[in-house]
């Protein structure tokens, strides 16, 4: 251990620090009824909106990285009029607060709005209170995370060696399928593992866009949320559930964000 | 290091004096920072009390010499969990008993202060021709209730079950006004809520009685909460609500009066 040139004193807030994040935490451990948790988690209403939940976050990652890793590539390669405007624009969501989202997804997807009442018209598709929805919503907060994510890591990869690809004669398709894409693959890594922890979190826009119902929308935090006002240890059954699936991720991700070396 | 060592130390042991002191603190001044502070009053109110409450905090605060009100207002469902985990509130004006009931150790001697019915909510015109209960069947209709953990859709489930209506919402909001918020975006056709909540929705919806064998009669209880440290003003506010000025102003809101039993 080598002699820290930092104040002492900074411990204090620092402690205090800790404490305000962790002491959550074990409030919630201390309040679960570890005896009665199996039933608790096996019990429909969990089992449908843990499902629920888990192919709506999924088909928010299959959106955000259909859409949002070539959105990071052109972001990251291509200089274009505007790129930074894109740039804020796509972080937009981040910062937004979720229910205000909800209420833009509606006033842009809903059956009266600006493209929605078109898909109404034309194909008959209308979003809110559809999985479809749902996944809409969740993709909307969550594939910020994973355009910022994937664009930095395309940033700090040395091209050399694309330009070596390049004048080994490959095309720009097999080299960004061949070359890019695998070198910057831990980026992509993390970006998909954050934009599903993000999306398996959402709550303020799905709730407002999508609505609430058993097994069509009513996700995890929903159903944490709902349960809450009449079942309590319900709540906090698929609270302790949330909190396991963020600690994985954590943990799958702790070279990334703890480097030891 | 050794130093560094004690320093941090002391440093943590100074955290934890803070830590010590704040929890203390809370106790001695609950009736400072907790409950209300003089001049104030916090009243848990049902979502479906927002129009007619925010005009009787009005009043109340124009002749107790500028008292202020303040509302926090959300399914009473919401609100009984709040109590039930010593949320300061002074008042608790509940949409069913049941929610009363739930907190009936924590408030002094609950009133029935106004009664409500139910009606059916479509938007302006009613473009789908809705006529009764039996039409919310249509598979043509997108209906949404209130989830059934909030008082108004657990009145909504029991008017359709009297009338023997099965009817599949598209989605289950969280308090009754979001009904109405779905239902004057056009998002979805129909709604139950309560008559009073018609009128709140301005001219972008409109009602469809639901006759009288069919309704059900949902009674409001008030009651000041045990813990407040403002039970005088509790009280008083309560004592407005009850008077014949308050049944005056609930009853411009279309609340009717309570049951006689």
């Amino acid at each position: 251990m080598t002699r820290s040139r930092v104040p002492g004193l900074l411990a204090v807030p620092a402690a205090l620090a800790v404490g305000f994040l962790a002491i959550p935490l074990v409030g919630l451990l201390g309040r679960t009824p570890w005896g009665s948790i199996g039933a608790e988690l096996a019990s429909p209403r969990v089992l449908e909106a843990l499902r629920l939940s888990l192919i709506c976050s999924f088909g928010a990652v299959a959106v955000s990285v259909g859409l949002g890793v070539p959105l990071a590539v052109l972001l990251a390669r291509v200089e274009f009029p505007g790129r930074n405007l894109v740039r804020a624009l796509t972080t937009l969501p981040m910062v937004l607060p979720p229910v205000v989202g909800g209420v833009a997804l509606l006033l842009a997807f809903g059956r009266r709005g600006l493209v929605g009442q078109w898909l109404d018209r034309a194909f008959g598709i209308t979003l809110p209170f559809t999985t479809a929805g749902a996944i809409l919503a969740e993709a909307f907060v969550a594939m910020p995370f994973l355009v910022i994510t994937v664009e930095a890591g395309l940033r700090a990869m040395d091209r050399r060696f694309e330009d070596a690809a390049a004048t080994l004669g490959a095309g720009r398709w097999t080299t960004l399928r061949r070359v890019t894409l695998p070198l910057i693959a831990p980026s992509l890594g993390a970006g998909i593992a954050l934009c599903w922890a993000r999306a398996l979190g959402e709550f303020g826009a799905t709730i407002t866009f999508a609505g609430n119902l058993p097994g069509v929308t009513q996700t995890m935090p929903l159903a944490v949320y709902i349960a809450l006002e009449t079942d309590l240890e319900a709540a906090i059954a698929l609270s302790l559930v949330l909190l396991a699936i963020s600690l994985a991720v954590l943990v799958a991700l702790r070279d990334r964000w703890f480097p030891t070396a | 290091m050794l130093r560094s060592r004690i320093r941090l130390t002391a440093a943590l042991a100074v955290a934890a004096l803070v830590l010590a002191a704040c929890g203390g603190g809370d106790e001695r001044s609950g009736g400072s920072s907790g409950a209300a502070s003089p001049g104030e009053i916090k009243v848990f109110a049902a979502a479906s009390l927002t129009a007619a409450f925010t005009k009787l905090g009005e009043d109340f605060t124009a002749a107790n010499g500028g008292t202020k009100v303040t509302f926090n207002l959300a399914g009473s469902q919401a609100l009984a969990t709040q109590i039930q985990q010593a949320a300061p509130a002074d008042v608790f004006a509940s949409a069913d008993i049941t929610n009363m009931d739930k907190v009936k150790d924590l408030v002094v001697t609950p009133q029935n202060f106004a009664s409500n019915q139910l009606a059916i909510v479509v938007e302006k015109g009613n473009p789908k021709d809705v006529k009764g209960l039996e039409d919310l069947a249509r598979p043509d209709l997108k209906v949404v209730l209130a989830a059934e953990e909030v008082p108004a859709g657990k009145y909504a489930k029991q008017v359709l079950d009297q009338a023997g209506v099965s009817v599949t919402p598209v989605s289950q909001e969280d308090n009754v006004k979001a009904v109405v918020t779905k239902v004057s975006l056009g998002e979805a056709d129909a709604g139950i809520v309560y008559v009073t909540d018609v009128t709140a929705g301005g001219n972008k919806v409109e009602g469809v009685d639901i006759p009288k064998d069919q309704n059900v009669t949902a009674t409001y209880p008030i009651a000041t909460v045990k813990a407040s440290k403002a039970q005088d003003k509790a009280q008083a506010f309560m004592d407005l609500v009850l008077s014949a000025e308050g049944q005056q102003v609930l009853k411009q809101y279309g609340f009717l009066p309570p049951p006689t039993t």
